[in-house]
């Protein structure tokens, strides 16, 4: 009785997940469903079925060109990656293992960095671009894209240095270990887990970033946000056209995300029934 | 081999040569059928301007306008070109952020430009942008449902023809709506379709002194109108649909008339887009006898930023992509129909144009009844037929659509949007300093 209860429970806990998730993934699929639809299907209502027509496809290429979108999300997203964690793995350890009486107060401050509306500093970082020649280069969106998801970084790396004994460490400096051989050789390969989490959690935010990604650039440095925004039409149908864009923009994302969930799942989980 | 080794490497060299000489120039623009076919068409300016090479920044309409605006107030230099309307060049031009264009060359023709659309890019009778495609509104309608309905449209109807035939055409059962009009919240939205109805009704945004004129009898009769026609003959929703929503239901065959932009007439006369292509008639904008119709004026223009640093190549580039000889390309590409249309009085002249583009000589009347410098009955100390070009209006004219929006919707009465349109206009204009 007790086992059919328990399966009984089972099933409605697998089938809620299932509405869950595909509630969830619905938007991401008519976008998809959309994309082999002709303009003049994709204004007529809504309808799961399409002609399976790939001419948007065909017209975003021919009017954009996607690839060197793609290239430059691709580099942005790992180089800011790669800037980031430069920046953060050292910011993290200090405050895992060398915490001072105000390392929480400095945590939260840079949380609440995240709280600010963009548009609010759009004009100073505008101006700084400009004075400093950054204005569409990929160095200067790199920076930018690295300090947005800094705070969120260090946060994830602190819970996980956290965890990690730092009995560890000083047994390292015991035995002669600088503190940058200890960072490098023994902290960095036990917290492989939680930088590949990290890092991958930080190429999305990144490869999603739309508000400085489209207003600091203009054809150099401009990544697929960019490109998905020039499919957008004050006059005339564009919502085929502009699911193809959304499409081809997201699905490198999907993939990885896709291969990755497990480290995924396990970084984002880590700590949280502590 | 060595022969072809050192072919390659001359090529090479001359091709880098080329390169380094070469100047780039970066054009912003918005993603539409006119624009997207002239980014085809560039390999003819190329051509007779080697040493130029374009970029081209293609942005949905609100972000290109925020990112031009940033852009030339930073002086921030990364367009040499922009796409900008007839609300930005006076407010632009007046602030000394675009260069006049007196260099467009010999056989540019500048007199040919529609006097219309020319006077709202001008200041001070000099031209500060080149039209590339311009438009007005007017009223396109289904000749089929007016017949059945026993009304004929008269070329230049009135709003109370209007209400009586969207009365008659209506048809619930059959799907449809005597009228569709624009109803999302917007001032390029449903303020561009209200301000200009509102001036045929003798309605104006601020008097001479820029106090806002909201709480007169005017604005009452125009908003309760526009309300109580849609209600009951405009489409289920009405207050979340702009252009393209508008677009799609005459296409479907669900709206009777629509009063909207004149550049839909290619799309709803379309036979392979729209379903009532050869049923579609034209007529001018609604008046109310008062001497001014409801309908609106813009052209979609290139500018030169202030801040350029190849304004010669840029100012070539505008040059060519409004030219005659940019139209007469077009047309033997892509035909005439496709021609972008409203800049140049040539244009309606040609025969060829003319029978290509059934709505040609509408749309010309529609352009012409705008009077951007005096655009209602009584005076008023701005420019501009659908907005006010003055810098605060985009905030104000979307912060009162959405009270509009909302009386549309039936989340407000009209007498409260207008009271509380009356109250947003006051405090800003206070704010910015016109009301002393």
């Amino acid at each position: 009785m007790a086992r059919a209860v328990t399966t009984q429970h089972k099933t409605i806990a697998t089938a809620a997940a299932w509405i869950v998730a595909l509630l969830i993934f619905f938007p991401i699929l008519y976008t998809i469903i959309t994309s082999f639809k002709s303009e003049q299907e994709a204004i007529q209502g809504f309808n799961l079925i399409p002609s399976g027509t790939f001419e948007s496809y065909t017209e975003v290429q021919a009017q954009s060109g996607y690839f060197k979108f793609f290239l430059n999300s691709v580099l942005l997203s790992v180089g800011s990656t790669i800037l980031a964690l430069l920046v953060a793995i050292p910011a993290a350890w200090s405050m895992a293992f060398s915490p001072t009486k105000r390392t929480k107060d400095i945590l939260m401050w840079m949380l609440s960095t995240k709280m600010m509306p963009a548009v609010a500093v759009l004009f100073p970082i505008y101006l700084i671009f400009r004075n400093l020649g950054l204005l569409d280069s990929r160095i200067g969106l790199m920076v930018m894209l690295m300090l947005i998801n800094l705070p969120i970084v260090v946060w994830m790396l602190y819970t996980y240095f956290r965890e990690i004994p730092g009995e560890i460490l000083e047994a390292a400096r015991m035995d002669g270990a600088s503190l940058w051989n200890e960072i490098i050789y023994v902290l960095t390969p036990m917290a492989v887990p939680g930088i590949a989490s990290t890092m991958l959690l930080n190429i999305i935010l990144a490869w999603n970033e739309a508000f400085w990604t489209i207003r600091l650039t203009t054809t150099d440095a401009a990544p697929l946000t960019a490109f998905i925004s020039s499919f957008s039409s004050p006059q005339g149908l564009f919502w085929a056209k502009l699911s193809a864009a959304s499409t081809l923009a997201i699905a490198p994302i999907l993939i990885m995300g896709w291969f990755s969930q497990k480290q995924l799942v396990r970084g984002l989980t880590f700590g949280a029934v502590k | 081999m060595k022969l072809r080794t050192l072919t390659l490497g001359l090529l090479s060299a001359s091709a880098l040569a080329f390169a380094a000489h070469a100047e780039s120039i970066t054009i912003a623009t918005v993603n539409n059928g006119d624009m997207v076919r002239m980014q085809k068409l560039t390999d003819d300016f190329t051509k007779a301007n080697p040493d130029i090479q374009l970029n081209w920044v293609t942005l949905e309409e609100n972000v290109l306008r925020e990112r031009v605006t940033t852009d030339i107030a930073t002086k921030g230099g990364q367009y040499d070109v922009m796409t900008i309307g007839t609300y930005e060049v006076p407010i632009w031009a007046k602030q000394s952020w675009l260069l006049p264009l007196d260099k467009l060359g010999a056989d540019y023709d500048a007199k040919d430009i529609i006097p219309a659309i020319a006077g709202g890019l001008s200041v001070d009778g000099k031209l500060y942008a080149a039209p590339f495609y311009g438009e007005s509104s007017f009223v396109m309608y289904r000749k089929d449902l007016m017949d059945k309905a026993g009304l004929k449209m008269p070329d230049a109807p009135t709003w109370d023809f209007i209400k009586q035939a969207a009365d008659k055409m209506t048809d619930r059962a059959s799907g449809v709506n005597g009228v569709c009009l624009r109803g999302k919240a917007g001032w390029g939205e449903n303020m561009a379709f209200l301000t200009a109805m509102s001036n045929s009704f003798g309605a104006r945004w601020f008097d001479e002194n820029w106090k806002p004129q909201f709480d007169q009898p005017e604005w009452k009769k125009t908003l309760q109108f526009y309300v109580d026609l849609m209600k009951a003959d405009g489409p289920e929703g009405a207050s979340s649909n702009g252009f393209n929503e508008n677009l799609a239901l005459f296409q479907q065959g669900k709206c009777g008339m629509w009063i909207d932009a004149t550049v839909a007439a290619s799309f709803v006369s379309d036979p392979k887009a729209s379903k009532v292509a050869d049923k579609v008639g034209y007529a001018l904008a609604p008046d109310n006898g008062l001497g001014k119709r409801g309908n609106w004026l813009w052209a979609w223009s290139l500018a030169i930023p202030a801040g350029t640093q190849k304004a010669d190549a840029a100012e070539k580039f505008v040059s060519w992509a409004t030219s005659k000889h940019y139209a007469e390309l077009v047309a033997s590409k892509e035909g005439w129909a496709n021609v972008p249309p409203g800049t140049r009085s040539s244009l309606y002249a040609n025969p060829e144009y003319q029978k290509a583009a059934p709505f040609a000589k509408m749309t010309l009347d529609s352009i012409n009844a705008a009077d951007p410098t005096h655009p209602t009955v009584k005076p008023v100390p701005y420019v501009g037929v659908q907005f006010v070009a003055i810098p605060e209006f985009q905030g104000l004219g979307t912060t009162v659509g959405q009270l509009f929006s909302a009386a549309l919707a039936g989340q407000s009465s009209v007498d409260d949007a207008l009271k509380q349109a009356q109250d947003a206009a006051t405090a800003t204009m206070t704010e910015g300093g016109y009301i002393k």
